[in-house]
């Protein structure tokens, strides 16, 4: 039911508690010496695949073999990969990517235009609760689902320009081969380790128009090693909107909005989060929260680092035109881009769903919490005292698995077998006289 | 039932620490399974409040209690009290001190926001000895 991208290579694991105190949904405990990641809290947002001193938590995506199971191959770049080489234009790119196997390759940097046009027309058009926020960094809509489910109608029910590039290209194909939709097979390659996810369980929509998705890293030596072949260059024809989503603030930047405040990290979006939700930011007309620091150019899949990267990507922005041409797709209705699946809110966080035993519940989890050190050293495999007891209440832990827990047990136990030591059973002999 | 309490101490201009108890206590109604729009609505009243404390009074308390059906929100501080109250509910009426405004706060829509959000609200008391103010919100 749960399929995430983000899983632990056991091997590798050696049970050191660094990730659990990163993970801003505290989804992972550490049981019987090796990470453990709750399925239901995860939100695939790649923290603790960039903590991990061991490399242990990988990023699952598809092997790229699987292209071979369709007639018709197509690459869907993200806009992030534009900045991952150093003396190559984007021409360059796309040209040695389709070179590695694809028939054609779409930029999703080119749908990411045609959804900051219909962004810009639909905050027109449609009331949206204030600040409108961004729909387009999965791990943020999800941890909204989670920690801020009153934020749910604020979201931008506009297709993330992956799932829009997927949809064009394969539309396209279909009419260009004559194929049929199973003998078209649609890659994104991915920086991102919660799109992986999100194709696998969509969001907002039914089913994810992408067939498989592949690690930016794989296809990054790829590119290299077909890039002295390859000499044709591709026409690319996204503008400097959509190739600028590759940065923290490049959405932001194509809904020509006047008010809009983007973020990055993670635990900074959770905090501008809470602040909207208390309506300190209502004069906000456009929230972009991305999770990964520097915007998706710093996933967990990309190759360079994320400053150089996004330093590429301004630059190559400067040589780029400002608007694409887009006509041909939005003269077509463009609700077909349009979310069309109401989000869910997500109830992991409820210790009961009938509120009374919650309530009996969390009495427990104070009580305990009370009776434990406080010092948050996560030893006992949880992400600090307090989760700790509320992993006891739940029945995922007990209290000594708290090591000054044990050791104060151990203590007393000690002493009780002290003094029954010397405690001589009367059958044992002694020379003692025998009163009556 | 006995209801689910919290309780938390704030200090007065204590910017660091300030909204910390609110917060607390917005992540323990999620915990408790309180529907999502009374959640937004308690911790905007308590938020309020709490903020009131910190810049308005000499420090004071939070006080939460949780039930099946409803919330209670009790702030109460030390003075020094709300002079005229009738002018402290109108929207964008606010004393704060020049350097709390550049800081963000001071709006003066502290206690019309927790009027609108609380479906009762009660100031037990304004004058000098300290502000007490209880809300609740049902559901
Ligand atoms: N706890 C309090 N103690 C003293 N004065 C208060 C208290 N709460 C509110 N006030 C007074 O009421 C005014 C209006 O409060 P509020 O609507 O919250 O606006 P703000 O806090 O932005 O000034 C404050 O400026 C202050 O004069
Ligand atoms: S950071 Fe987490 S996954 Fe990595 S070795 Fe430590 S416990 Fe294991
Ligand atoms: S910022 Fe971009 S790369 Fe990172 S999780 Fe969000 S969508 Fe994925
Ligand atoms: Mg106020």
């Amino acid at each position: 039911m749960y399929f995430h991208s983000v899983t632990l290579d056991k091997d590798r694991c050696k049970g050191c508690t660094n990730c659990i105190k990163r993970c801003p949904t505290e989804a992972i405990r550490v049981r019987d010496g090796k990470a453990k990641i709750i399925k239901e809290k995860c939100i695939d947002c790649g923290e603790c695949v960039r903590v991990c001193p061991y490399h242990a938590k990988v990023v699952v995506t598809d092997d790229i073999g699987m292209m071979e199971n369709y007639k018709y191959k197509i690459a869907l770049p993200a806009p992030s990969l534009y900045g991952q080489f150093k003396d190559m234009t984007i021409g360059d790119i796309l040209a040695s990517l389709q070179s590695c196997g694809f028939d054609e390759v779409f930029e999703v940097a080119y749908a990411a235009d045609i959804v900051s046009y219909i962004t810009r027309d639909v905050v027109k058009t449609k009331d949206y609760k204030r600040p409108i926020i961004s729909s387009a960094c999965p791990a943020i809509v999800r941890l909204i689902q989670q920690r801020f489910p009153s934020l749910m109608d604020n979201i931008l029910n506009i297709m993330p320009p992956v799932e829009v590039a997927g949809k064009i290209a394969r539309d396209e194909a279909k009419k260009k081969t004559g194929l049929k939709d199973e003998e078209i097979g649609v890659f994104f390659v991915s920086p991102c380790a919660a799109k992986v996810t999100s194709v696998k369980n969509p969001i907002g929509i039914e089913k994810s128009y992408i067939d498989g998705v592949f690690s930016m890293r794989d296809v990054y030596s790829m590119i290299l090693d077909k890039r002295k072949f390859t000499e044709k260059k591709i026409e690319h024809i996204s503008s400097m909107i959509g190739v600028g989503w590759a940065n923290a603030g490049g959405e932001s930047y194509g809904t020509s909005l006047e008010n809009c405040l983007f973020v990055d990290g993670i635990q900074n979006v959770i905090g501008v989060l809470e602040d909207i939700e208390l309506g300190k930011l209502d004069d906000i007309d456009f929230f972009e929260g991305l999770a990964c620091v520097g915007g998706c150019v710093g996933g967990p899949l990309t190759v360079a680092n994320n400053f150089v990267a996004r330093n590429r990507i301004i630059k190559l922005k400067e040589k780029l035109n400002k608007d694409a041409s887009i006509k041909k797709y939005i003269e077509v209705d463009f609700h077909e881009f349009m979310l069309n699946v109401k989000l869910k809110k997500s109830d992991v966080l409820n210790l009961d769903e009938d509120i009374d035993k919650a309530i009996d519940m969390m009495k427990s989890i104070d009580e305990i919490y009370k009776s434990l050190p406080g010092l948050d050293c996560g030893s006992c495999g949880s992400p600090g005292c307090r989760a700790l007891a509320e992993d006891i209440v739940k029945g995922f832990a007990s209290e000594y698995d708290c090591i000054f827990k044990l050791k104060d047990r151990i203590k007393i136990l000690a002493e009780e077998i002290n003094k029954l030591s010397i405690k001589i059973p009367p059958v044992i002999g002694s020379d003692k006289e025998v009163k009556p | 039932m006995k209801p689910y309490t919290m309780d938390f101490d704030v200090k007065a201009r204590d910017f660091s620490s300030a909204g910390e108890s609110s917060s607390k206590f917005r992540k323990t109604l999620l915990m408790l399974s309180i529907p999502s729009d009374i959640v937004r609505r308690a911790s905007i009243a308590a938020y309020e409040a709490e903020m009131n404390i910190v810049i308005h009074s000499y420090g004071g308390k939070m006080h939460f209690e949780i039930y099946k059906d409803k919330i209670v929100i009790v702030a109460e501080d030390t003075g020094p009290g709300i002079k005229d109250l009738e002018l402290a509910m109108k929207e964008g009426y606010s004393t704060a001190p020049k350097e709390v405004i550049e800081m963000g706060f001071g709006a003066g829509m502290g206690l019309p926001n927790m009027k609108r959000n609380a479906d009762t609200m009660e100031i037990v008391n304004h004058d000098e000895s300290g502000t007490k103010i209880v809300m609740t919100i049902n559901f």
